[in-house]
């Protein structure tokens, strides 16, 4: 895989990750254009796409379109199903997961694609082993976390 | 982190952009004042910033500071800000950062923690960042820990695709070891999870090692054979909606398309028994209605159809995979009709599975039709392209036509290529194939190239029966009030050469004809109207009524006194021409175009004569209809007075290709199709023997691609540079080619972007003298269709030659202790070329031997003298070419010390002269 995007509706960018090295100016360009690309897509077609020389295969979740870019001679179904099997980890972690929370905890959405998936393939395809694992990092948090000042509890540092 | 959650919906409340970037810098302004305040900061309010900066940066914005902080946080023994650190650092720092030297010290102490929390964390750092720099300080230690017994199952997953990355970046810092063979049989691991992230390492490995992993197939298919085999549930978590390790599975089948079948009968037998599974599955009812099943149940099994295309052997599963994508033609699911036309395309270039893809052209052409989204249309259009041979190609012409009117303008010019390519190479009459150019040219002008209006031109001048058709049929396609340019250039050339052929019928009578085509002047561009002018002097000597009429248009200001010079100067000649010229010198003149002179030297009298009579070659081109090289040769002639093409050219590249191992002649792949239609002309004489005599130039030059070739020779050895030219604006994919001869083999970097050059060096040396060349295969997909094409390596015995001098007394001792009459072989035939003496010396010359002057008595003739230099032995050769100036005929002898020298150097030389 060489990146995977999360975008809205609105063609909002809400997560992504770069597989392959790549430029900032790189990335907005290659994003803004992907996303143009598949926005004009309308419900029923196919969710494949040739695009240099690459392929993109995308699913539409609720108000979010996961995107993915692979190699040529990659599966596109089974692509499909790593897409869905994200879904259902985000889902199985926030408790039926939508947007918002993927913006407000942006940085758990990347450590569970970070346990998924590392260097653009496949490193844990079991829910539940993944799902331990952020659930253990989780535990050292609630360890570590000390109570904070009241200032600093309501966001006014 | 209560303040991160304010800040962004702070941010997602802004009502504007403007708002947004003023909060945004409000907020980097405070962040700033913190990193540099006075007060130390803690852990937590650190790992809080460096979270808001980096929300900042995925919003969208620059960050130029802060990475120090993100760095800090490496350090900590927190789990949550170190993971905070990574994730910035894993976003944030380019490879050339001067903070690596940090960020790398930190990691290495994090990898020796033997924490694997921290392990893995540090560990999804390097394969997310990948640069050369952490590869340098990594590369050794990562196999270290892939392998160790001790290691953790999740620290071993990260391992093992971490070490992919750094291999994928800097694959000459990653060495390969002793871990090698031991990653190989992580493919038995206990652990799914480990298997299935060592599988991705070691199908990239493979691809670039293919000798060092073998061993990985045996066991690739013992695991893939105990995956298919089990019960829904056995796998437990790995099981996804009922289909067992759905990933596994296809990252197995997709690891054996890097080897070439099992050679062990009992491994292979055990495979294909899984690849029947894998088909009968399809057929069962679902365990599942959901979507994900079939998907993840389909996902296999097209990575294993993959696998069958890929071994190409077996008739059987060839058909059965047909059959099964044929009922996925006519699927719900648009995702999977368009898989199975893009698969079924790959099919349709088996020998034994192309009349089965066949059987499905009717769901096909629907698909064209009716399908609503553009790329399943697309794909219907390529495999209509891959599945088209003389039975259907009239019907999938057409079909392609009509689409054309209405096709997307993003793959016009694709089809116009394919429809133009199909039309030449199945046309049974030639009529129907200038039909279809005309309606070609008429539907979708725009995207009709050049090369495709000059090969129509070139057809019909060099096919009399056609001619007269060609020209009534251009004459009524140009009465459309509005018809394209090129419908103009492809007119004005033909009624300039043929309208005599129409002018009897009033309708069309000289005159008629002249002033339909001077309508359409006023809008062409200069390059058109300067071929009309052209036309126009030609129906002169034609027809000598129209004299006076088109000589008042010459003569009109605006074209003798035409502000391009070009167009004035033909103007003013041909005015000049008309007027002082007798009708004989005229006629001489402006006689008809001659065919184009690669019929002269047929490529099919070469081929027959180089394979005998009966050989699979020449008789599928003798189908194909490609007689003559009539069809090749590609350089503008007749509008253009200056630029009448002289060079014979019997389309090297067809002969090259024919030559090749008789699979490339039989197999209709798209790619042999392409070759040789676009066989450019430029490109001279036989591309293997022409190189004979000379070391560098183009070998080869078709539509898409240019190969050419560099080499020299010293003693026994040599190189050979081969440039591969992309000439399209589109990638290739899957670039790959192959040499075969004694036994070695070279892969090329898989990609040539477009319009991009690719180097490749070939060492070569020579053992013993030989006879046969190495042979060049080249294989690529361009705009989904495979390309295949084999060429013959112009490396040939006479390239070893150190040449010789010697006196005349010397030479004819030797030629007279080379007496055997097996030493000798002598060839008397027929100049091709002017007998010109600086010509032939040259030519000499560079077949490398020694060119003695003085030494026959008849100064007419050449002798010359080498030794050949074989890692064997050397081989002593004499010559001597005798011409005959008033025959136009050669005597060539050779004598060698090795009589397969002699006989294998009189073969070459004979076909140069």
């Amino acid at each position: 895989m060489q990146f995977m995007l999360l975008f809205s509706r609105q063609g909002k960018l809400r997560l992504q990750k770069w597989y392959v090295p790549l430029s900032d100016t790189q990335k907005k360009k290659i994003s803004r254009e992907v996303i143009q690309m598949v926005l004009a897509r309308k419900p029923k077609m196919c969710s494949f796409l040739e695009w240099r020389d690459m392929k993109i295969v995308y699913k539409r979740y609720a108000s979010l379109y996961f995107c993915c870019a692979v190699e040529d001679q990659e599966n596109e179904l089974i692509t499909l199903e790593i897409i869905h099997r994200y879904v259902e980890l985000l889902d199985k972690y926030f408790g039926s997961v939508c947007e918002l929370d993927i913006i407000f905890n942006f940085e758990k959405a990347y450590y569970i694609l970070d346990e998924f998936i590392l260097g653009g393939e496949a490193q844990e395809t079991s829910k539940k082993n993944v799902l331990k694992a952020i659930e253990q990092a989780d535990m050292l948090q609630e360890e570590a976390e000390a109570p904070r000042s009241v200032l600093e509890e309501i966001g006014l540092t | 982190m209560r303040g991160l959650a304010v800040f962004i919906s702070d941010i997602r409340n802004c009502k504007s952009k403007e708002a947004e970037i003023k909060r945004i810098n409000k907020e980097l302004a405070n962040i700033r004042s913190k990193f540099k305040g006075d007060k130390a900061l803690d852990g937590y309010s650190k790992k809080k910033y460096v979270c808001k900066l980096l929300f900042i940066f995925l919003l969208g914005h620059d960050i130029d500071f802060g990475h120090m902080e993100a760095v800090n946080l490496l350090s900590s023994n927190k789990y949550t800000e170190k993971q905070i650190g990574y994730l910035f650092i894993s976003v944030l720092v380019n490879s050339n950062s001067e903070l690596i030297r940090l960020i790398n010290n930190a990691i290495k102490n994090d990898l020796s923690s033997r924490n694997p929390t921290f392990m893995c964390l540090a560990l999804h750092c390097i394969a997310n960042v990948g640069s050369r720099e952490m590869a340098e300080a990594f590369a050794g230690e990562i196999p270290r820990i892939l392998v160790a017994g001790d290691t953790m199952d999740s620290v071993k997953q990260s391992a093992a695709l971490c070490l992919l990355r750094l291999y994928k970046t800097s694959p000459d810092l990653v060495l390969m070891g002793e871990w090698t063979s031991r990653v190989v049989h992580l493919l038995n691991d206990q652990h799914m999870g480990v298997v299935t992230a060592a599988i991705s390492l070691i199908t990239c490995l493979s691809q670039k090692n293919p000798d060092e992993f073998k061993t990985c197939v045996s066991l690739a298919v013992s695991r893939l054979s105990r995956i298919v085999s089990s019960a829904s549930t056995d796998l437990q978590d790995y099981t996804y909606y009922f289909v067992p390790a759905p990933w596994l599975s296809c990252k197995l089948l997709r690891l054996l398309q890097c080897y070439p079948p099992p050679e062990d009968g009992a491994v292979k037998g055990r495979l294909v028994e899984c690849l029947e599974t894998i088909l009968n599955k399809a057929q069962e009812p679902p365990k599942s209605k959901k979507v994900q099943h079939s998907n993840a149940k389909n996902a296999i099994l097209f990575e294993a159809i993959s696998l069958i295309i890929h071994y190409d052997s077996e008739p059987n599963l060839l058909v059965r995979a047909c059959n099964q994508l044929g009922q996925f033609l006519q699927h719900r699911e648009t995702n999977l009709r368009y898989l199975a036309l893009e698969s079924m395309c790959t099919l349709a270039s088996s020998e034994f599975s192309h009349e089965a893809v066949k059987t499905h052209i009717e769901t096909v052409i629907n698909a064209l039709k009716t399908e609503r989204d553009v790329s399943v249309r697309q794909r219907a259009a390529d495999l209509l392209y891959a599945m088209c041979d003389r039975s259907n190609a009239k019907q999938i012409v057409a079909e392609m036509l009509s689409y054309l009117e209405t096709a997307d303008y993003s793959i016009r010019e694709e089809m116009v290529l394919k429809v133009a390519i199909l039309a030449e190479k199945y046309a049974v009459d030639y009529s129907w194939y200038v039909d279809t150019i005309l309606n070609l040219i008429r539907i979708a002008g725009d995207y009709v190239s050049e090369e495709v209006w000059y090969r129509v031109i070139q057809i019909v001048i060099n096919r009399d029966d056609v001619q007269g058709y060609a020209a009534k049929t251009v004459f009524e396609a140009l009465q459309a009030p509005a018809c394209h340019e090129n419908m103009v250039k492809v007119g004005g050339y033909i009624l300039g050469e043929f309208g005599n052929l129409i002018a009897g019928d009033p309708r069309s009578s000289p005159l008629v004809q002249f002033n339909l085509l001077h309508s359409k002047f006023h809008l062409c561009s200069v390059p058109t109207r300067a071929l009309l002018l052209s036309a126009y002097i030609k129906f002169i000597n034609l027809f000598p009524e129209t004299k006076s009429t088109i000589q008042e248009v010459l003569r009109s200001d605006s074209q003798i006194r035409n502000s391009d010079v070009e167009l004035q100067q033909r103007a003013v000649e041909y005015l000049k021409l008309s007027s002082i010229a007798s009708t004989d010198v005229l006629a001489t003149v402006l006689e008809e175009m001659p065919p184009f002179p690669e019929r002269e030297s047929s490529i099919l009298a070469k081929l027959k004569k180089k394979k005998g009579p009966g050989a699979v070659s020449v008789n599928e081109l003798e189908e194909g209809k490609r007689e003559g090289g009539e069809l090749n040769g590609g350089g503008e002639r007749g509008g253009d007075s200056s630029a009448i093409a002289s060079t014979p050219s019997p389309s090297a590249d067809l002969l090259g290709l024919r030559a090749g191992p008789p699979v490339t002649a039989a197999a209709p792949s798209a790619g042999s199709l392409l070759v040789d239609v676009f066989s450019e002309a430029g490109v001279n004489d036989d591309g293997f023997l022409r190189f004979v005599c000379k070391n560098n130039g183009v070998l080869f030059e078709n539509q898409l691609l240019q190969i050419g070739i560099k080499s020299e020779y010293r003693q026994n050895l040599g190189r050979m540079y081969l440039f591969y030219g992309n000439k399209t604006s589109v990638q290739f994919v899957t670039f790959t080619t192959t040499v075969t001869c004694p036994g070695d083999t070279l892969v090329l970097e898989p990609l040539i972007e477009g319009g991009a050059q690719v180097q490749q060096v070939i060492n070569i040396e020579c053992l013993t003298d030989f006879s046969d060349a190495p042979l060049l295969n080249i294989k690529f997909r361009y705009g989904g269709a495979l390309q295949n094409l084999t060429l013959k390596l112009p490396v040939t015995i006479n390239k070893f030659f150190q040449p010789t001098e010697m006196a005349s007394h010397d030479f004819f001792q030797r030629w007279k202790q080379l007496s055997l009459p097996q030493q000798e072989a002598q060839k008397i035939f027929k100049a091709n070329h002017a007998m010109d003496t600086e010509v032939l010396k040259a030519k000499l010359l560079g077949l490398g031997m020694a060119l003695l002057e003085n030494v026959d008595p008849n100064p007419e003739n050449f002798v010359c003298a080498g030794v050949i230099q074989t890692k064997a032995q050397q081989v002593g050769s004499l010559l001597r070419l005798e011409p005959n100036a008033q025959a136009q005929m050669y005597r060539l002898t050779v004598r060698s010390s090795k009589d397969t020298v002699s006989k294998r150097l009189c073969e070459l030389l004979a076909e140069q002269f």
